[in-house]
C-alpha cells in the first residue's frame, strides 16, 4: 500500500501540450504511472504522444475515467486549472506550476472545502510511490520502494532525503512534497494523518522550513497521535528575518517561523531532531534500528 | 514587492481611502513649493524609503514654514537614515513626501494581509495607533481585533462597524469607517497585496478618519497582470547584486559571510546555507539558480557570486533533477574559464548523470575541488575559504 496514488491511478496532465507538460507526461509514463488523458483547451480530439486530449478537464473524466490531474500549466492559468479540476470532482490534483498569486490561491482554498479533491502543491515537485505511480517531476531512479513516508516543502532537498535513504538501502513507501507557499493544498499535518494511518509506512521524514506554524502544527499531531517514528529537519537556521529565501512562504515575520521556534516544538512532540540536512537519512536509519556502515 | 509610502498612499486615493494632501519631491526647492501649496500652519516632512520607524531615526520632522520645510528638505535629503529596520547600514534618502499637518485626536492600527492559516484575507485592527502590531501582538495580544473576510462574499459593512465599534469609535465614526475599510479592501484586493498596513489610521479633530501612514506589499507573482504597479519598483532600494540577478531570473540574497553558494532549489540552498554554519562557517548568500538552469544562468550566478568582495571560496550543491549533472558541469567549467576564476571551488552534485558531471570538472584541468555528500562539500570549502571564523 501507499498513501493517495497507487498502480491503478488513472492521471489526466492539464497543459499536456506545453513544453513542461509534455516533458514530464512523457517521464511519467516511463516510469510507469497510467498517463489516460491530457487537457488543453482548444486542441481537443487530438492525440499528444498517443494520449487522448480533452477540452476540458470534465470529459477527461467522462470518458477516460481520469482519477488525478497532474497540472503544469504555466501561473497566470494555473489557480482555473485547480478550480476546473475540483469541479470535475477529481479526488487528487497535484499542481506543479511555480508562481501562483496568492489571491488566487486564496479562491481555491475557499473551492476546496467541503469538496472532493485533494490538491497537493502548488510550486511543489508533487508525489511518488516508488515502483507503482509518480505524479510530478521528480527524478524517479533516486527512489526505492519500501517504507518510508517523505514529506516536505521542498523540492530539491526532498530529492536530498531520499537520495540519502536510497543510499543507506531503505526505501520509501509515498514522497509528498507539498509546496513552498504560503498558501498550499495539502499541509504537513494532512499528509502525517495518512502516513500514520498507512499500514506500509513504518517511519516518517518531516523537512520543513522557516515560515508559518504548519510544522508545529503537525508536530502536535505527531506528539499524540503518531506511534510511528519521525525524523524532522527545518531548512533555514542561518536566514535572515524579513527576507524571502525563495520559495514564497518562507519568510520569518515578526519574529515568528523561526527554526528555532519550529524545533522547540518538534523535539517537545518526540520527534527525532537533526541539525544537519546531512544527517536525515542515517539518523532515520538509527532510529527504525537499520546498521549503518561508518 | 516593497514600495514607498507615498507610492501606497497615491494608490490608495485611488480607490477612495482618504489620505493626507501632500506631493512626493526630490529637492528642498520642490520642498517649499509644495509647503506653500498646502498651506497648512504645519507641514510634515516624511523621508521616503522602504523601511519602518523612519521617525525615530530623525526621518521625518515638521515644519511650520515653507522656508522651514526647505530646509529640513535639504537635511534629510542624502542623508543615510538609520532606523530599526534598516540595520546598522541604513539608506540614503533620495525621496521625501510633504504633507499637510492635521489636528489628531486618536491614533488607531488598521490593516489587511492574508493570513496563511485561515487562507483568507484578515483585517486587523487595534487602539495602539504608532505601534507595531508585532509589539502589541507579544504584549497585549487581546488588544488586536481580527475580522476574516470570506473571498466569496466580500467586506461587508458589518465587518467595519465591528471593528469600529470595538475600537471605541462613535456612532458617526463608524459610519464613515464603512466606505473606508471597503475602499481599502478593494485596493488591497485589486493590487494583489500581501499586506496593506494603517499604521496610524487617525481621527482628527473634526472626526474624519485619514490614512497617516501607508505601507503596502504586492505580490511578486501576481505583478505580471499590473505592468502599471511594475514601475513603482525602486531599484535604489535594492542592494545591486540582487538587482543584476533578478534580471537573469536567479533568486539571490546577500548575506555577510565569505561562502559563497550556488545551488538548485530554495529549500536545499537554505539547507546548504544552515550545513556551512555547522561546518564553522559563514555562507556568503542565498542563490538559488532553480530547477532549469541553463549554462547561461550558472555564468551568471558565478559573476554575481564572486562580484561580492567578501567571498573567500565557493560551494556549489545541485541535486540534479531535471537539471541535469553534466549540464551543470559544462556550465560551471565555461564560467570558470570565462571569468578566470581565482577562488576555490567546492562541487557537490547527486542525482542525474552524476558521474558525467564529475568527469568534466575532472577533465577541465582547473582546481575543483569534488566533495563526496554535503557535509564533506561544506567542510572543505569552509577550509579553503580559511577556516571557521
Amino acid at each position: 500500500m501507499s498513501v493517495l496514488i497507487n498502480e491503478m491511478t488513472r492521471v489526466v496532465v492539464q497543459g499536456i501540450t506545453g513544453r513542461e507538460g509534455a516533458f514530464h507526461a512523457g517521464q511519467m509514463i516511463a516510469y510507469g504511472t497510467k498517463v489516460v488523458a491530457g487537457v488543453t483547451p482548444g486542441k481537443g480530439g487530438t492525440l499528444h504522444n498517443e494520449v487522448p486530449v480533452f477540452n476540458t478537464v470534465a470529459e477527461a473524466v467522462r470518458t477516460a475515467h481520469a482519477d488525478a490531474a497532474a497540472i503544469f500549466v504555466p501561473p497566470p492559468f494555473a489557480g482555473d486549472a485547480i478550480l476546473e479540476a475540483i469541479d470535475a470532482g477529481l479526488p487528487l490534483v497535484v499542481c506543479i506550476t511555480e508562481g501562483v498569486p496568492t489571491l488566487d490561491m486564496v479562491r481555491v482554498a475557499a473551492a476546496l472545502r467541503g469538496s472532493k479533491t485533494r490538491l497537493i502543491g502548488p510550486n511543489c515537485p508533487g508525489i511518488i510511490s516508488p515502483g507503482k505511480c509518480k505524479i510530478g517531476i521528480m527524478p524517479a531512479q533516486i527512489h526505492r520502494q519500501g517504507n518510508i513516508g517523505v514529506v516536505s516543502r521542498s523540492g530539491t532537498l526532498t530529492y536530498e532525503a531520499v537520495g540519502q535513504l536510497t543510499h543507506l538501502g531503505i526505501g520509501q513507501s509515498t514522497c509528498i512534497g507539498i509546496g513552498g507557499d504560503p498558501i498550499i493544498g495539502t499541509s504537513f499535518l494532512d499528509a502525517i494523518r495518512l502516513f500514520n494511518d498507512d499500514v506500509e509506512t513504518h517511519a516518517i521524514i518531516m523537512i520543513g522550513e522557516i515560515g508559518g506554524n504548519a510544522e508545529q502544527q503537525a508536530a502536535k499531531f505527531i506528539g499524540e497521535h503518531v506511534r510511528k517514528p519521525v525524523v524532522g529537519f527545518i531548512a533555514g537556521q542561518t536566514a535572515p528575518p524579513g527576507r524571502r529565501m525563495g520559495h514564497a512562504g518562507a519568510i520569518i515575520s515578526g519574529g515568528t517561523g523561526t527554526a528555532k521556534e519550529k524545533y522547540e516544538v518538534m523535539a517537545a512532540a518526540g520527534i527525532h531532531c537533526v541539525q544537519s540536512p546531512a544527517d536525515m537519512g542515517r539518523t532515520l536509519a538509527g532510529v527504525i534500528g537499520k546498521s549503518v556502515a561508518r | 514587492m516593497k514600495i514607498h509610502e507615498y507610492q501606497a498612499k497615491e494608490i490608495l486615493r485611488r480607490f477612495g481611502v482618504p489620505t493626507p494632501r501632500g506631493e512626493m519631491v526630490t529637492s528642498p526647492e520642490e520642498a517649499r513649493k509644495v509647503a506653500q501649496k498646502l498651506a497648512t500652519p504645519v507641514v510634515v516632512v516624511k523621508a521616503q524609503i522602504h523601511a519602518g520607524g523612519r521617525g525615530k531615526g530623525g526621518g521625518v520632522k515638521l515644519a511650520r514654514s515653507a522656508d522651514e520645510a526647505a530646509l529640513l528638505a535639504s537635511k534629510i535629503l542624502g542623508m543615510n537614515l538609520v532606523t530599526p529596520q534598516t540595520g546598522p547600514g541604513g539608506r540614503i534618502v533620495r525621496r521625501l513626501l510633504i504633507e499637510e499637518g492635521l489636528d489628531i485626536k486618536r491614533e488607531l492600527y488598521l490593516s489587511i494581509l492574508v493570513d496563511r492559516a485561515v487562507e483568507a484575507p484578515v483585517v486587523m485592527a487595534s487602539a495602539a495607533g504608532g505601534m507595531e502590531i508585532e509589539e502589541v501582538a507579544k504584549e497585549n495580544p487581546a488588544a488586536i481585533l481580527r475580522e476574516t473576510v470570506r473571498p466569496a462574499v466580500g467586506l461587508q459593512p458589518y465587518i467595519a462597524r465591528k471593528l469600529a465599534f470595538g475600537l471605541g469609535l462613535s456612532a458617526e465614526q463608524a459610519q464613515a469607517a464603512v466606505p473606508f475599510l471597503q475602499s481599502l479592501y478593494r485596493a488591497f484586493i485589486e493590487t494583489d497585496s500581501s499586506l496593506a498596513e494603517i499604521n496610524p489610521l487617525v481621527v482628527t479633530g473634526d472626526g474624519r478618519l485619514i490614512a497617516l501612514d501607508a505601507k503596502m506589499n504586492l505580490d511578486d507573482n501576481a505583478l505580471y497582470r499590473h505592468k502599471d504597479l511594475l514601475e513603482l519598483r525602486d531599484l535604489d532600494e535594492e542592494d545591486p547584486l540582487e538587482v543584476e540577478a533578478s534580471n537573469y531570473k536567479l533568486n539571490y540574497i546577500k548575506l555577510d559571510g565569505t561562502v559563497g553558494c550556488m545551488v538548485n532549489g530554495a529549500g536545499l540552498a537554505m539547507a546548504t546555507m544552515d550545513i556551512i554554519k555547522l561546518a564553522g562557517g559563514a555562507p556568503a548568500n542565498f542563490l538559488d539558480v532553480g530547477g532549469g538552469a541553463n549554462a547561461d544562468q550558472i555564468k551568471s550566478a558565478f559573476k554575481i557570486l564572486t562580484s561580492d568582495k567578501e567571498v573567500r571560496g565557493v560551494f556549489v550543491n545541485v541535486f540534479g533533477g531535471i537539471l541535469r549533472c553534466d549540464v551543470l558541469a559544462t556550465g560551471v567549467v565555461n564560467a570558470a574559464r570565462e571569468l578566470q576564476m581565482k577562488l576555490p571551488v567546492v562541487v557537490r552534485m547527486e542525482g542525474t548523470n552524476v558521474e558525467q558531471g564529475r568527469q568534466i570538472l575532472r577533465d577541465s584541468g582547473l582546481n575543483f575541488t569534488i566533495a563526496e555528500d554535503m557535509k564533506d562539500g561544506a567542510e572543505k570549502v569552509v577550509r579553503l575559504a580559511g577556516g571557521a571564523r
